[in-house]
């Protein structure tokens, strides 16, 4: 029985309805919308994190959370928002759903294995949150750095790696998953070349994620056993070595940031050209680009340890490889901006996500090519400012993406539009929370500030007290956006199949699209970013009657 | 202006209908050898770390990175002779003949018990412990993994050699089980020729 019809079969099994969103399904669409209604969840979770932190830290003394409290949250915080929100979210949510209609198929390669990465999820989350109350959580951060992790209580530390490795695995099945279906699995007579921009995205993190995961887990493994059996692979005191733990542990842990930032930059480059009506701008460079990013990627990751006792030639190495990365992402943010220039641009929100990304990324990366010259690094390490660096690529970039796209596919996920004006209000709040709640770090951090610490100099207070109330923003802020995903899925106006008009292929089938995505044969679109030509743009509105500008949504 | 962006091919609509819906060529083998690049990193960073402790990490007096080196070597010829009796098995296995087929999968199964069984003898003989030292547990942690890895492979060859019987769904129609589990011992193979040059030879 091959692959596919055990799938059919499977499927005629499965409960119906939203039952099925609770059960081993093997559909793609399925699977896609339980990565990211859980890994929302952790979001919540992971924001309610950061909001004890942020609470603590709007006074410098510790007096909200005690200071062991303080670093189990920290930790929790780093760990749920990296590995439980924003990688299953950005790679096994939209990748999931989407994968399969950009190649013109009608699952993933391997439907099982997906159903089986995504189910090793919750009980990771579960392991990790629900062990905070059983033995403490961890207390060495989400970087687990020894010897300070073979002293921190050890039984919360060994959950800790149980459950990362857990999400490790899943994630490489997924990333397995991915490279077989976008490489193998393409309808007969689609090209690469012709592949929607998340297609590449997708197949360069999962290239990052096959090559640089295995060496994390691997590395916990061996601090596991230095916790568990008393060996000294990295403990100093027995011999060991604490920084080929960090060697490892980056090797995984930088391209990591190009595994939560790569899938974002094709998100939004399938979002732009549908919202501006013009082609994506460069689409051959952007291909290279983001091949060049998997490469340079893999080559940078001790800009992290030029404090660690690097030597002079790695830290020149490190520093000129860090900074030619900066020339394939400027590459792709020119891109942006040319698919923009001169677009008919309906500034609906996910339009406004998309361009509120493009600013944060362009400061975050600004920062991020000063923090990979050594000079200015030695003293910055460890302070804020790196925290506001790296919550600019994180949430000022993926996140952003994140909520651009469920503004931009939640119609196709649900059948229904979302409510624009709660839409632009959840986007008001958050871009003003977020630049409130980080841009006052850079200024804490070179002020010297060290991060991970509950307690601060009284000279920090106005600027953390500025950053808490961000946070506070942040936090209202998802309100209206839960409110106008709940309640629209009920009351939202019809979206009909297509309500942007794009021309990509999951728009090609109704809303939300059938079990096997089409009821007769998947289009063959060898021009998914065709809006260039005048024509289309005129028919667009003359078929529609709308008004690109409010594009959508209004009753 | 739908032509512009979208056309349905015709010449494929055939294709389709005879692959059955969502039907596709059969990518697991594929899959496989994905997850052993993935699987291949682990052995990469155990290998990276070990030579970084070997070259930055002074032992303490009295310890040293010799070994003996009789045993591992009579291992690493019996593994490089598995792989070749298990490629064997697998060209009987497509010409039709499931019986030396089988017996081919058997002798490579003893081939690996066999390895393991020499690797036990090693272990026990040894003059240190697992938390002797830094070489010793990094010794420890490589051969040990590679270990499972093998144990897990004489395991799946063990069910392979159940699987062709008569009946069985391993055969020469769908040859996948022996396919993938040959896929896989030849990885775990090359990376005993890696391990062994650098732990036992260098």
């Amino acid at each position: 029985m091959t692959v596919a019809s055990a799938n059919a079969f499977q499927e005629s099994l499965q409960p119906q309805g939203w039952l099925r969103y609770f059960s081993f399904s093997l559909d793609h669409k399925v699977i896609g919308l339980q990565y990211l209604v859980t890994g929302f969840l952790f979001y919540l979770i992971g924001g309610a994190l950061a909001g004890v932190i942020r609470a603590e830290l709007a006074s410098p003394i510790s007096d909200f959370v005690s200071r062991e409290t303080y670093n189990e949250v920290l930790t929790l915080h780093g760990t749920v928002m990296i590995f439980l929100w924003i990688v299953p979210v950005v790679n096994g949510g939209f990748g999931n759903y989407l994968i399969p209609f950009y190649v013109g198929a009608r699952d993933m390669a391997f439907p099982r294995l997906n159903a089986v990465a995504f189910w090793m999820i919750p009980p990771a989350g579960i392991l990790l949150i629900a062990s905070h109350f059983i033995t403490g959580s961890s207390q060495s951060g989400w970087t687990a750095y020894p010897p300070l992790s073979l002293t921190t209580p050890a039984l919360a530390q060994v959950v800790w790696i149980v459950s990362v490795l857990l999400l490790g695995g899943s994630s490489i099945f997924g990333g397995i998953n991915f490279i077989a279906t976008v490489l193998k699995l393409r309808r007969p007579g689609l090209k690469l070349m012709q592949l929607p921009m998340y297609c590449w995205a997708m197949l360069g993190t999962s290239i990052l994620v096959v090559l640089s995961t295995p060496v994390l887990a691997g590395t916990l493994l061996l601090l596991s056993f230095d916790i568990v059996a008393h060996t000294g692979f990295f403990n100093p005191a027995m011999g060991g070595n604490v920084v080929v733990y960090q060697h490892l542990f980056w090797f995984y842990s930088h391209p990591a940031v190009y595994i939560m930032v790569l899938p974002a930059f094709g998100l939004v480059s399938e979002i732009l050209p549908i919202h501006a009506r013009k082609p994506l701008f460069g689409y051959t460079t952007m291909v290279y680009s983001i091949l060049a990013i998997v490469v340079l990627g893999l080559v940078v990751w001790a800009h992290h340890m030029f404090t660690s006792g690097t030597p002079p030639w790695m830290r020149l190495f490190f520093t000129i490889a860090t900074s030619f990365i900066a020339v394939p992402t400027g590459i792709k943010f020119f891109n942006w901006l040319a698919t923009l220039w001169g677009g008919k641009l309906a500034l609906n929100s996910a339009m406004l996500f998309s361009c509120a990304f493009i600013v944060n990324f362009v400061f975050g990366g600004i920062t991020g090519v000063a923090l990979a010259q050594v000079p200015f690094d030695i003293h910055v390490h460890d302070t804020y400012f790196v925290v506001g660096h790296f919550h600019y690529i994180v949430y000022g970039g993926t996140v952003f993406v994140i909520f651009a796209a469920i503004y931009h596919w939640y119609p196709k996920f649900t059948g229904r539009m979302l409510n624009e004006d709660l839409g632009r209000l959840h986007f008001l709040l958050t871009f003003v929370g977020f630049n409130l709640c980080f841009a006052p770090q850079h200024w804490l951090g070179l002020n010297g500030m060290p991060r991970r610490v509950a307690e601060y100099d009284p000279s920090f207070t106005t600027l953390n007290q500025i950053s808490s109330v961000g946070a506070l923003l942040m936090a209202v802020s998802s309100l209206p956006f839960l409110y106008n995903v709940l309640v629209s899925a009920f009351r939202g106006p019809l979206a009909g199949d297509n309500p942007w008009n794009a021309l990509t292929p999951e728009w090609l089938t109704s809303s939300p699209p059938p079990v096997e995505n089409w009821a007769g044969e998947a289009p063959l679109v060898e021009h998914p970013y065709g809006y260039g030509v005048a024509e289309t743009t005129l028919s667009v509105e003359a078929a529609t009657g709308r008004d690109l500008w409010s594009a959508t949504g209004r009753r | 202006m739908t032509s512009l962006a979208t056309s349905t091919s015709s010449s494929s609509a055939g294709d389709v209908a005879a692959e059955g819906h969502a039907g596709h060529a059969d990518l697991r083998l594929f899959g496989l050898a994905t997850f052993l690049v993935a699987d291949g990193m682990t052995f990469a960073g155990f290998f990276a770390a070990y030579l970084t402790f070997r070259a930055v990490n002074p032992l303490p007096a009295g310890s040293s990175y010799e070994l003996e080196l009789l045993l591992p070597s009579i291992n690493t010829v019996l593994l490089l002779v598995s792989s070749y009796t298990f490629h064997r098995s697998g060209r009987n296995l497509l010409l039709g003949h499931t019986g030396p087929c089988r017996a081919w999968l058997l002798l490579t199964a003893a081939l690996g018990a066999a390895f393991l069984a020499g690797q036990m003898v090693e272990y026990f003989s040894l003059p240190f412990g697992l938390t002797d030292n830094l070489f010793a547990s990094t010794f420890y942690a490589l051969t040990g993994f590679h270990g499972l890895h093998v144990t897990l492979g004489v395991i799946c060859i063990l069910l392979v050699w159940f699987q062709t019987r008569r009946g069985g769904r391993v055969s020469s129609a769908d040859p996948f089980g022996l396919e993938a589990t040959e896929l896989y011992w030849h990885f775990v193979d090359g990376i005993w020729v890696i391990l062994y040059g650098i732990l036992y030879l260098l």
